[in-house]
């Protein structure tokens, strides 16, 4: 499934709607999971479910997965970046 | 893309290799990667504001977000999810050189877009209607948390909005230039481009989306 679409860069359209298939099962477990009485977990697991849909449009919509490796080191240091502008700005929140 | 040889229709070139004549994929798509990255900062410096202040003001957040209907929120997930797949869809026509059906996705994704826009805004009515705005007597008798909560639900979900507005225009203009030949298989770069905007535009919409509309 994989190999032909990296050579010609032509992603098979059954890909794509599978992709959508999953975001939209996936928006239909993250509001039933709201039903379910997580209390404390509730917005860590929102949270988790909504960063799996926002890797399978990264990987597949945004087509990070068959471009060439540079563009997921850009976005893996992007993404690095803001977790230390979270944590620095937790750890200085946290100690007033 | 497209090796020497190929005889192009577009506008731009007499060259047919993807390099010539300025044309560079590469580098136009890590320019708007670049710019994305940008929007990514925008917008992450606002969920980290919500961070803490979901931090400070738990109940009252929750307070707020009942104040919100999910099943509006779950249908405009669905519909940018949709409008997503679209614009993915537009861009494999145009790369198998159907031109046509690659119009007519686009012009599904601006239905999308238009569909998006007009619940917000309907959903936006609803609140202004029950004293729910920045400012609002009614809001400001709640408390202070729930003026955080609804201070962030109109500045995100409204900046958020704006994008989407933006988008449709960028849209139709891809759409435009692939009639007239400037948009091709063998330059696609544009719709390319256009079609990562989108993509970022719902993949911020499936963040508000569980942290404004399902924490109560």
């Amino acid at each position: 499934m994989n190999a032909p679409a990296q050579e010609g860069h032509l992603v098979p359209c059954s890909v794509y709607v599978w992709v959508w298939a999953a975001l939209l099962c996936l928006t239909a477990v993250t509001v039933s999971a709201k039903y379910a009485d997580l209390q404390h977990l509730a917005i860590f697991a929102a949270l988790l479910i909504a960063t799996v849909k926002a890797g399978l449009v990264v990987l597949y919509f945004m087509h990070v997965r068959f471009e060439k490796p540079i563009f997921a080191v850009m976005i893996l240091v992007l993404l690095a970046t803001y977790g230390i502008y979270i944590g620095l700005t937790f750890v200085d929140y946290a100690n007033r | 893309m497209a090796d020497g040889g190929t005889t192009s229709t577009d506008l731009h070139g007499a060259a047919g290799a993807a390099h010539a004549g300025g044309y560079d994929p590469m580098a136009a798509k890590m320019g708007m990667w670049l710019f994305l990255f940008t929007e990514v900062l925008l917008f992450g410096a606002l969920f980290i504001v919500y961070g803490v202040y979901l931090h400070g003001f738990t109940w009252q957040f929750q307070q707020g977000s009942a104040r919100l209907s999910i099943p509006v929120g779950a249908v405009n997930t669905a519909i940018l999810l949709t409008s997503s797949l679209t614009m993915a869809l537009a861009i494999a026509a145009l790369q198998r050189a159907r031109p046509a059906r690659a119009r007519r996705l686009l012009f599904a994704t601006v239905g999308c877009a238009g569909a998006f826009l007009v619940i917000k805004a309907f959903e936006w009515a609803g609140k202004f209607a029950h004293g729910v705005y920045p400012g609002a007597a009614f809001l400001l008798e709640q408390s202070k948390g729930e003026i955080v909560f609804f201070g962030l639900y109109f500045t995100m979900t409204g900046l958020h909005a704006l994008h989407v507005l933006v988008g449709v225009p960028v849209i139709l203009w891809a759409g435009r230039r692939i009639r007239s030949g400037a948009i091709s298989p063998e330059h696609s770069v544009f719709l390319e481009n256009a079609g990562l905007y989108w993509h970022l535009v719902d993949l911020i919409w499936i963040y508000l989306f569980p942290l404004f509309y399902l924490i109560s």
